[in-house]
């Protein structure tokens, strides 16, 4: 069975980025001729010299004229193994929020290491997202290994300079992978050049990767989406729940606990567009009709009654501010977390995490862009939520500006 | 492999339905622009699956440049009838008259432009807040970079610089009045996906996307069907080829291919070998610059 595997690329043009996302798609032929020839011609208009695989993922007019990856940018290709969606993100510091909004969807982070220089600031930062985000699966590709002689000491000791960081950071799941993404080598194909490296190659990594595990089938979370009401004279009394099952499983019979009101019920059928099917699992999208009339609205989460959520109205939450104006204590906005959206007020910055060297600020007076800040937030009526690291989906929400609308910030609840 | 694990067509489906629903939910008056051809389709098929038992909570709206395929024009109606869908048509041809629009002149005079004039009035005619659209980021390099949840002003134009940040599955509909958001369920379909899903839903397609023979005139490199709306001149190479079309827009603009493919399967597998891109192989409109799309989309364009 084919499926699906999200990831994203860390590390600046400077890295090879650029370079290792051109070679993946070019090697798997999902580069096409037309493409090539338009990046051909743009190097020509730029007057530049040899042909610039960075134009490819960089969509934008500004982003050419700059020269710069400022926004993330979905790539996309397909084995017959695995289809794949790359998010191409930005790696410098200014760009933060936009690696994290690329990283929040990943199930694996490639994070590059240059091989002349190991593990730097940006390496530990990177990392720092990958760890905050819980990505489950990291590769670090030490890039450039042409550069060192193809060296397989050089490797080791940075295998044995990241393990320290991966140890810090609680990062699982960690595979290291010798590459020339300029060469080719170890990425699509094993290298003849680093015949001392017994691991996959790159490609071979991503393809058989284990994601199958990444989704939590244990704890059932059913967010509500709409309220499905025909009216016909057929079905004059239906009334179907619309929603995407975030994680767990969902049967007929079920007995489930409507949160926050903590009304209770039992499933009456599971409906997969519009066929009854005996059970459903996370990530359908499905229907659920309930036995007994209760009120169940957008926004609702229906949980097994043996496997209640918690539901609070003051959360800590770890919040990425992207906005250019500044959050302040007491300041208000909405906050969304699935289909549910209510006002809350920040009561409390507790402090502010260097995305460097993960050293703590206490009690800042503010976050400004790219801060990433430890907060108490009050809702204005309950909420039902997990832990960002029990449940990734129900335990990650938006604020929202009240008046320009623009999402603000990204929230991890602990 | 366990019994709980979705193929990539199944995760596809599941996000797009989500996507779906999303917009049910968030907007007073959302749309589903219907263009006739296979994305949007794929769309009516993913409504119809995220809303059953029920109908399709939203209107289909086509903005009719006249220069239509006549095969899509049919398809389109058969459809909206048989999924029993609200269809509402606007006409460039009656936005032209009434503005007194200035339309292209010359041998492929196209009216693509000026659909964004049509598309801006029909959502302040009827006062859409949202409008479904069938856009895929691999169709090119502007829409790889667009949310899933597009703010428009209400000049209908799209601002790449400040678009907001788009995180996990959590859609942020909410817009100022006037303004509206263009939403894109299929935005993590390629091509090759869309065609696969069609296959595995049986989703009945406009007989041109399959081989036939069509009079064309061959114009540097691509082959433009003949019609009333292309100018013919002195020494113009026609000829009748077996072609079918991989995209379908308006008749000036969108290119046949030659092919012999008359299945679904058939044209999978001359997708899996072509080395061209889709828009690349048949779209005329994006020859004019290398940002030709990231201007139209700033200018209000789906």
């Amino acid at each position: 069975m084919m499926d699906l595997l999200r990831f994203i690329t860390a590390g600046s043009v400077d890295d090879g980025k650029s370079t290792l996302i051109g070679r993946l798609l070019y090697d798997s032929k999902s580069i096409m001729v037309d493409q090539l020839e338009a990046i051909e011609r743009q190097t020509k208009n730029r007057e530049e010299g040899e042909i610039d695989l960075a134009l490819l993922t960089d969509g934008l007019r500004a982003e050419r004229e700059q020269g710069i990856t400022i926004d993330v940018a979905y790539k996309y290709f397909s084995t017959p193994k695995r289809k794949f969606i790359i998010a191409d993100a930005p790696g410098h510091i200014q760009y933060t929020r936009n690696m994290i909004t690329g990283a929040s969807n990943a199930n694996l982070i490639i994070i590059l290491v240059d091989a002349r220089h190991g593990v730097v600031e940006q390496t530990r930062r990177h990392s720092i997202i990958a760890s905050l985000l819980k990505i489950p699966h990291v590769v670090v590709a030490i890039n450039k290994m042409d550069l060192v002689a193809n060296s397989q000491d050089v490797f080791n000791n940075i295998v044995i300079e990241y393990a320290n960081v991966a140890k810090a950071l609680d990062l699982k799941d960690v595979t290291y992978i010798p590459i020339s993404a300029l060469n080719g080598d170890n990425i699509v194909d094993r290298s003849v050049n680093m015949d001392w490296f017994e691991g996959n190659c790159l490609l071979e990594h991503l393809e058989t990767v284990h994601v199958e595990n990444d989704i939590n089938l244990t704890d059932a979370r059913f967010s509500v989406q709409y309220v499905i009401r025909p009216q016909t004279v057929e079905l004059h009394d239906y009334r179907g729940y619309a929603g995407k099952i975030n994680s767990g499983i969902y049967a007929k019979g079920d007995s489930i606990t409507v949160l926050p009101a903590g009304l209770t019920s039992r499933i009456k059928s599971v409906e997969i567009g519009g066929d009854e099917v005996a059970e459903a699992f996370a990530p359908q999208s499905v229907v659920l009709q309930i036995e007994d009339d209760i009120d169940i609205s957008r926004g609702d989460v229906i949980v097994k009654s043996d496997n209640l959520s918690p539901v609070e109205q003051e959360l800590e939450v770890l919040v990425c501010w992207m906005d250019n104006k500044p959050l302040v204590p007491g300041n208000k906005y909405f906050f969304q977390i699935n289909s549910r959206v209510v006002r809350s007020v920040v009561k409390e910055i507790e402090y502010r995490l260097d995305v460097n060297t993960l050293q703590k600020d206490y009690h800042p007076s503010q976050a400004v862009l790219n801060d990433i800040i430890k907060a108490k937030i009050k809702t204005a009526s309950p909420v039902p939520y997990d832990s960002y690291k029990k449940i990734q989906v129900n335990g990650s929400a938006i604020l929202i500006d009240e008046t320009s609308h623009v999402t603000v910030g990204a929230c991890m609840i602990q | 492999m366990s019994k709980y694990h979705l193929d990539y067509l199944g995760q596809l489906e599941s996000e797009s339905i989500h996507i779906m629903r999303e917009v049910a939910g968030q907007f007073e008056r959302p749309a589903l622009l219907f263009s006739g051809g296979k994305d949007s389709i794929t769309l009516v098929h993913l409504a119809l699956k995220a809303f059953r038992p029920g109908k399709i909570p939203f209107p289909l709206v086509h903005i009719d440049t006249g220069h239509n395929f006549q095969e899509a024009l049919d398809f389109r109606d058969e459809l909206a009838e048989h999924v029993d869908a609200k269809l509402i048509v606007r006409k460039v041809e009656d936005t032209i008259k009434l503005k007194r629009l200035t339309e292209q002149k010359g041998k492929f005079a196209s009216r693509n432009q000026l659909q964004t004039y049509t598309l801006l009035d029909t959502i302040e005619e009827f006062e859409f807040d949202a409008c479904i659209g069938g856009a895929r980021r691999d169709e090119e390099k502007a829409r790889a970079k667009e949310r899933i949840f597009s703010v428009r002003d209400e000049f209908g134009q799209w601002d790449p610089k400040l678009q907001r940040p788009e995180l996990w599955n959590t859609y942020n509909g909410k817009i100022h009045k006037g303004a509206n958001v263009r939403v894109f369920p299929i935005s993590n379909w390629t091509e090759l996906d869309v065609w696969n899903y069609i296959r595995r839903e049986k989703i009945g397609l406009p007989s041109i996307y399959f081989a036939h023979d069509r009079e064309v005139l061959e114009h540097e490199g691509q082959l433009v069907a003949i019609s009333p709306f292309i100018r013919l001149d002195d020494g113009d190479k026609i000829s009748t080829k077996k072609v079918r079309y991989r995209t379908v827009g308006d008749m000036t603009c969108t290119a046949a291919v030659e092919s012999g493919a008359s299945t679904i399967d058939d044209i999978i597998k001359e997708i899996i070998a072509t080395r061209t891109s889709e828009r690349g192989e048949t779209r005329i409109d994006d020859r004019v610059s290398e940002a030709a799309m990231e201007d139209r989309k700033k200018n209000g364009y789906f």
